[in-house]
């Protein structure tokens, strides 16, 4: 077993060796430009680009055309959103989202607002999730965008993303979902669920860093996009740039894996997540659960510690990678964002610990993290006034603290 | 965030952890920070009325690894100091000694707070007892 410990997977992933295997004939040999339309070199490249296209497409239940090529999920969102308000901004100028969304969603839809666009940011219920009933209400005749994620990165949390989907073509709004997360890991039908535009990006499924892609609704309806990167029209005039032909042919296959073997991967990595959040929780009293119970990514377990500190913790668990909800710092004390619209106390923010299993995680893994953490939590809990007030009887709401 | 050896070395192996009685009058109590800022730090003293030499010191941390750090320092510098010297402990000579990245001096001058309010804590005590001696010998 090798130290650390990976365990962030909801924060990128290993590429796997099938994945690097088909990346690199197209950096010494295949090396040709996708847009070359006059020689093999260009015609090989594209074909590779095309292929890709349709792996991607057919994870999601797209097609091929309907799939843009960007660096990343952080241009998707800004491409989707941006693109869709400046296109119909004759039409419209509500956009809907929701307040746990990655900042690559709500800092545009800021931007947006600062030039002179209504942006509702919607709040969610104690386990994370918006409900089609809230958006219904939020919608105005100005409404030409709803942007909601399908799955949370920090909590897990999954969205009922069919029911917005069907609300939005109800109303006529185009429904834009920043899937990272999910896409691979749970079904995720375009068409069944009504997306109109989708985020994607391919090095939280196993594939290379600095390739994503954005999936533009073709018909019913035709989708258009202000384009936010001018040039060679490359990519049906919506995003030009010399296409990343060895990180597109990688994230294509990384979909192709992912499309083959999610059903298996899936109950594995639940399995392996509940292993190791039952291991944790059943051994440490007062530790809890963010998000949803049922309904969240097979993979991911955010936990929160109470009476210990999430920095102080990563520190003590410094054989395993992963991320905290902790914000220890002189410049920012404010605890993650997403754990706070939860309704998480302040303190059990700070507390938090985000496991996220994946591919590559083994069992002898997860027992290891298992029996680490648990040693950690109750040294530091030891060392922590909280948890000796708490164990002598004393309310800590009741404390008049020093604040600072 | 890339730590100094000096503060895994105390967060590892923590100084003087543990708690004095609270009802002792020679035992200053220091409690700062808040659950809600991500760190609270209770540290004590045990002075020895005769002499106003430090004769233990205890803290207990929730916080970072930083707090951690920070507080196991402040118990072991104040051991054998007196309360006046007790009284010159700077934050910035915390940040030094454990070679604290800037965004956690934060954790120093909480440290330095502590000492501060345990200290502080103590003298109150001090105060009430000689006001109860003095009524007693009336």
């Amino acid at each position: 077993m090798k130290l650390p410990i990976y365990m962030d997977n909801n924060s990128t992933t290993r590429v796997d060796p099938r994945v690097v295997d088909v990346m690199l004939p197209f950096f010494t040999e295949k090396y040709g430009n996708a847009a070359s339309r006059n020689h093999a070199y260009g015609w090989e490249a594209e074909e590779a680009v095309e292929e890709a296209r349709n792996q991607i497409a057919d994870l999601i239940n797209a097609s091929g055309k309907e799939i843009i090529f960007t660096s990343g999920a952080t241009e998707s969102n800004n491409l989707a959103i941006k693109g869709v308000a400046q296109m119909y901004k004759k039409k419209g100028n509500h956009i809907i989202t929701v307040v746990t969304e990655h900042k690559a969603v709500l800092d545009p839809c800021k931007r947006l607002e600062r030039e002179g666009f209504q942006v509702t940011v919607l709040d969610v219920d104690s386990y994370g999730r918006v409900s089609a009933d809230q958006i219904r209400e939020a919608m105005t005749d100005k409404t030409i965008l709803v942007s909601v994620m399908a799955a949370n990165n920090e909590i897990g949390t999954l969205h009922p993303i069919k029911s917005i989907g069907k609300l939005c073509k109800e109303k006529g709004v185009l429904f834009h979902t920043d899937a990272v997360q999910a896409v691979g890991k749970i079904p995720v039908d375009v068409e069944d669920m009504g997306i109109d535009l989708l985020s994607l990006t391919a090095h939280k499924i196993y594939g290379p860093k600095g390739i994503g892609a954005l999936y533009v609704r073709k018909k019913d309806p035709r989708v258009r996009l202000e384009a936010q990167m001018d040039g060679g029209g490359h990519e049906r005039g919506m995003r030009s740039g010399t296409l990343a032909v060895p990180s597109i042919a990688g994230l294509g296959m990384a979909c192709q894996i992912a499309n083959k073997e999610m059903a298996e991967e899936s109950k594995r990595v639940f399995r392996l997540r509940e292993k190791l959040r039952k291991g944790i929780m059943d051994k440490l009293p007062e530790s809890f659960l963010n998000g949803h119970p049922e309904e969240r990514l097979p993979g991911n377990a955010n936990i929160s510690f109470a009476y210990v500190e999430g920095e102080g913790l990563m520190m003590g668990i410094k054989d395993v990678a992963v991320s905290s909800g902790s914000a220890c710092t002189s410049a920012s004390l404010e605890p993650s964002y997403v754990l706070k619209a939860l309704g998480v106390g302040d303190e059990l923010a700070h507390s938090s610990i985000r496991f996220g299993i994946g591919r590559f995680t083994t069992e002898e893994e997860v027992d290891y993290v298992v029996n680490l953490v648990v040693k950690e939590v109750n040294r530091l809990r030891e060392m922590s006034p909280l948890f000796e007030m708490a164990q002598a009887g004393i309310d800590l709401k009741s404390v008049q603290w020093s604040a600072h | 965030m890339p730590y100094s050896a000096q503060i895994l070395e105390h967060y590892n192996n923590p100084r003087n952890v543990g708690s004095l009685s609270q009802t002792d009058p020679n035992v200053g109590t220091g409690l700062v920070g808040a659950p809600e800022c991500g760190d609270v730090m209770k540290l004590q003293i045990k002075v020895n009325p005769a002499t106003g030499v430090i004769e233990d010191a205890k803290f207990k941390t929730f916080g970072c690894g930083s707090a951690i750090a920070s507080s196991s320092l402040a118990t072991e510098w104040l051991k054998g100091k007196t309360v006046d010297q007790a009284l010159s402990i700077r934050n910035t000579e915390i940040v030094e000694e454990l070679a604290l990245p800037p965004v956690k001096v934060h954790c120093s001058v909480l440290a330095e707070d502590a000492i501060k309010a345990a200290i502080k804590n103590f003298q109150e005590k001090q105060t009430n007892v000689e006001a109860s001696e003095l009524v007693a010998a009336k």
